[in-house]
């Protein structure tokens, strides 16, 4: 039999935190999208097993669809990075502080 | 997976026994990934940090039965996704050591682990005050015991239950693509209020610019 799925969520639960302070403490912007990939994937380790523990297929189609969403936002977010780096020469996020009031 | 439990399971005696050492090595492997990535000074080492965290999570989807999401996983984070980081890295040419030593502003750190332990115990205290795996099911129906395996139960689910979803990220992954492709273009006319001619728009003009800001 399977191992309980509390064992998954706490590992969600870790991985979701190092992800959230990789994200409060570096300041590559590259290394921040990471970041957020980080917890994303917590996210549908916890959706995989809550479809697990409930026997329902809906936690794993949500999984798909955060891969889509995922996909799309490391696209848009890297197009801006080439886009702030032609400009700035620099991916570090202190060095765009143009919109600071 | 379920042959080679099947054929260690008399050795070993339960067949959890496998589980939970499967668990350990991909949960390990996943915890020293993030670490890495977090930790990392090259974002080159990061990403390839990524990556295996991306097929330790792989693994895990597989041990609960997610075969054709492990599957998706890999394809899509770690073919698709890092592939992208890595272009830009070497893109760009960041790909060189920085130093994460120094601390520009003095209580980031400090406050941003407090602020993560903090949400921690939050979850904490929702796990342990919830009863988990309890309320409605879903209509997207069983995850487990279907026909066709969980390949088949999710294409159905998406493509009845989750249809409208669907369609919406098809329209989300296309404003996605026209907004890298605007995104990437280079202006052809020069903005009006800086010098008539760009240069090369190599190393040169950087100065130019920052002094036409």
């Amino acid at each position: 039999m399977s191992l309980g799925g509390q064992w998954y969520l706490a590992l969600s639960m870790v991985v979701f935190a190092i992800g959230a302070l990789g994200l409060l403490i570096r300041r590559n912007v590259l290394v921040m999208f990471m970041c957020v990939e980080l917890m994303l994937n917590a996210a549908n380790i916890a959706f995989v097993t809550f479809a697990r523990m409930l026997n329902d297929i809906g936690g794993q189609a949500l999984v798909f669809f955060v891969l889509v969403v995922a996909a799309a936002e490391v696209v848009v977010g890297l197009g801006i990075v080439v886009a702030i780096f032609r400009r700035r020469r620099s991916t570090t996020a202190d060095d765009l502080h143009m919109l600071k009031g | 997976m379920s042959v080679l439990v099947g054929l260690l399971a008399p050795v070993l005696g339960v067949a959890s026994t496998i589980d939970k050492i499967t668990f350990a090595i991909a949960a390990s492997i996943v915890i020293i990934g993030a670490i890495g990535v977090v930790m990392s000074r090259n974002p080159v080492h990061a990403a390839l940090m990524l990556v295996m965290t991306l097929f330790g999570v792989a693994v895990l989807f597989v041990a609960q039965q997610a075969n054709f999401l492990a599957a998706v996983q890999v394809i899509v984070y770690a073919g698709a996704i890092v592939v992208l980081f890595l272009f830009v890295i070497m893109f760009l040419g960041v790909d060189r050591e920085e130093d994460i030593g120094e601390e520009p502003l003095r209580f980031q750190r400090p406050l941003a682990i407090v602020l993560v332990l903090l949400t921690v115990a939050g979850l904490l205290l929702v796990g342990i005050n919830t009863k988990w795996a309890v309320g409605a099911h879903s209509v997207a129906g069983p995850a487990a015991g279907q026909p066709g395996g969980d390949v088949e139960a999710l294409g159905r689910s998406v493509f009845t239950t989750y249809l409208f979803p669907f369609e919406a990220t098809a329209a989300l992954l296309v404003i996605a693509v026209v907004g890298a492709v605007v995104l990437a273009r280079r202006p052809k006319a020069p903005v009006p209020d800086e010098e008539p001619v760009r240069a090369t728009a190599a190393e040169p003009a950087d100065d130019a610019e920052e002094v036409a800001q």
